[in-house]
């Protein structure tokens, strides 16, 4: 890596809410991650730029738990997980802490909704999991979330189906936000939106992030949504992070060859 | 200890693409106390916004120390961990650049607010206290509430302005940032230098027209 040299924290004296090391995943002969590291603080955003298939979705995948790694440590300071390997939970508790603390937004929204129920409902069914059933109080959580993420209230009860890409980008998000998650990961969350819409939804991604105090990671291919969202930026290629660093450092003086020529292909 | 203490600073581009090095500055020499200014003169292209950058970290040295006496403890600015230096730009640190990086759907008002409310104020606070702000540069009301990427060159510069300078801030690196600046706007800022300085910050500023701040230059960096 190319701009490890620096010091470990001294100045800071919070510790990050997420951790992650030596986080390794293959399929089949293919490294899709190879021995990454990672820290997000409390409040922090976290850039992931990179190479098409270099293992950026991967690790969103591992960090939500939805897929073991090969190796890796992952803890999260929250109370009831401190120190443990999040990796070794069970089913159970590895629902329990999805659920109740990761948010996660997809670039595809069939990953992230079920189509065929109103936004209303796919909001709902995050707190109904985390143990809600009184109607009343799981149509008002609903709508707050749905509002919070500056959905259209008129159409909570239309299917995501019907909805515009943006407005699916948002019941995902409003889903995402629903109980407050700890964790907040997004996967190129404002691909394939057209660039007003897109501005819609950084906005307020913004102001969720700033509002909600999480640790946001954010994927994306666009490095106008890095430096408008991204404190620190990681940069991958082959599954490994080539370069990380200040968000502005790394766009303004890239020392990687291959983080130059991204920059560079941007400008 | 003086607030921040230079040696031996050098800045190289290595640039891939065409296996060369550009050389920036080498072998830097200098301290600056609190509430002094220090000049930093030079023709173009010889390493003056790069020094600033290398100082706010947007760009990494190559070689020297820069440390820094931190409310939070000592650090050296070429080396500090990323986070450390992320906690220094919140709380102690700042750069004013030429340019303003608009938001899309930000207001005018809540770009100067911002940075107040990132270090912890209440929205409604650091709104009034940015109005105040762009009241003393002169930002025509009318376009407050408005989007600044149409704003003209100056009123960019202005919104820029407040947003660098709004915050409690014990350091402070200038880049030109008179240069868009009508007649009126360069005397409100640079009063407002002086009474940052007259606080106790310490002041590093690079100005197209020297003749601005010759009351308040402690000393003098000549790059060549
Ligand atoms: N379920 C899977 N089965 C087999 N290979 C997979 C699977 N998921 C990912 N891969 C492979 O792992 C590598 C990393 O994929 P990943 O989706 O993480 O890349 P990415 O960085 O997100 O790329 P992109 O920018 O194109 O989204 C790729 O080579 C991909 O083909
Ligand atoms: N990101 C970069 N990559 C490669 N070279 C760079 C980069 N940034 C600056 N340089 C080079 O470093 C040298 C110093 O540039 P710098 O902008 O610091 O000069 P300056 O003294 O501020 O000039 P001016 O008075 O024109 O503003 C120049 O040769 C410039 O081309
Ligand atoms: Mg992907
Ligand atoms: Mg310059």
């Amino acid at each position: 890596m190319t701009s490890l040299a620096f010091d470990l924290p001294r100045l800071l004296t919070t510790a990050p809410l997420l951790r992650a090391r030596r986080l390794t995943k293959h399929y089949g002969a293919i490294p899709a991650v190879a021995g990454v590291d990672l820290d997000v603080y409390p409040g922090e955003v976290l850039g992931i730029v990179g190479e098409s298939g270099s293992g950026k979705s991967t690790i969103l995948r591992l960090l939500n738990l939805e897929e073991a790694p090969d190796t890796g440590d992952y803890t999260l300071t929250i109370d009831g997980y401190r120190g443990r390997n999040l990796f070794t939970l069970d089913r159970y508790d590895r629902r329990a802490l999805r659920v109740r603390h990761i948010g996660i937004v997809y670039q595809n929204p069939l990953h992230g909704l079920r189509m065929h129920i109103t936004s209303s409902g796919n909001v709902a069914e995050r707190l109904i999991m985390a143990g809600e059933r009184r109607f009343a109080t799981l149509r008002n959580a609903a709508r707050d979330a749905l509002d919070a993420s500056e959905f259209p209230l008129a159409r909570m009860d239309d299917i995501p189906r019907r909805l515009s890409g943006g407005m699916q980008q948002r019941v995902q998000l409003a889903k995402a936000i629903a109980l407050q998650p700890m964790v907040l990961l997004l996967d190129e969350p404002t691909t394939g939106l057209d660039v007003s819409v897109q501005a819609l939804v950084l906005d307020t991604l913004k102001r969720i992030q700033r509002e909600l105090h999480v640790a946001t990671i954010i994927v994306s291919h666009d490095l106008g949504v890095i430096r408008t969202l991204a404190d620190r930026v990681l940069v991958m290629r082959h599954g490994r992070v080539v370069e990380h660093g200040l968000t502005d450092q790394v766009l303004d003086d890239p020392q990687d060859a291959y983080t130059q020529q991204l920059v560079a292909a941007k400008l | 200890m003086p607030l921040l203490e230079v040696h031996n600073y050098t800045k190289r581009f290595h640039v891939h693409h065409l296996e060369r090095e550009i050389l920036a500055f080498e072998g830097l020499e200098f301290w600056l106390n609190p509430g002094e200014f220090m000049l930093v003169r030079g023709p173009n292209g010889v390493g003056k916004s790069t020094l600033l950058r290398c100082l706010y970290r947007t760009c990494i040295p190559t070689g020297g120390q820069a440390l820094y006496d931190s409310l939070h403890g000592p650090g050296d600015l070429a080396r500090a961990a990323d986070v450390d230096i992320a906690l220094l730009r919140r709380s102690e640190i700042g750069h004013v650049t030429q340019f303003l990086h608009p938001r899309p759907r930000v207001s005018a008002l809540d770009l100067a607010a911002e940075p107040l409310a990132l270090a912890g104020r209440m929205w409604e606070d650091a709104r009034s206290e940015a109005a105040e702000w762009l009241e003393a540069f002169r930002l025509k009301r009318d376009i407050w509430h408005a989007y600044p990427a149409t704003f003209s060159g100056g009123e960019q510069q202005k919104v820029n302005l407040v947003r660098a300078l709004i915050r409690p801030q014990r350091l402070l690196l200038l880049d030109e940032p008179t240069a868009s600046l009508d007649v009126t706007t360069r005397a409100a800022l640079i009063e407002r230098l002086r009474e940052l300085k007259a606080r106790g910050v310490a002041l590093i500023g690079v100005f197209h027209h020297d003749s601005d701040v010759v009351g308040l230059v402690d000393r003098e960096l000549r790059l060549a």
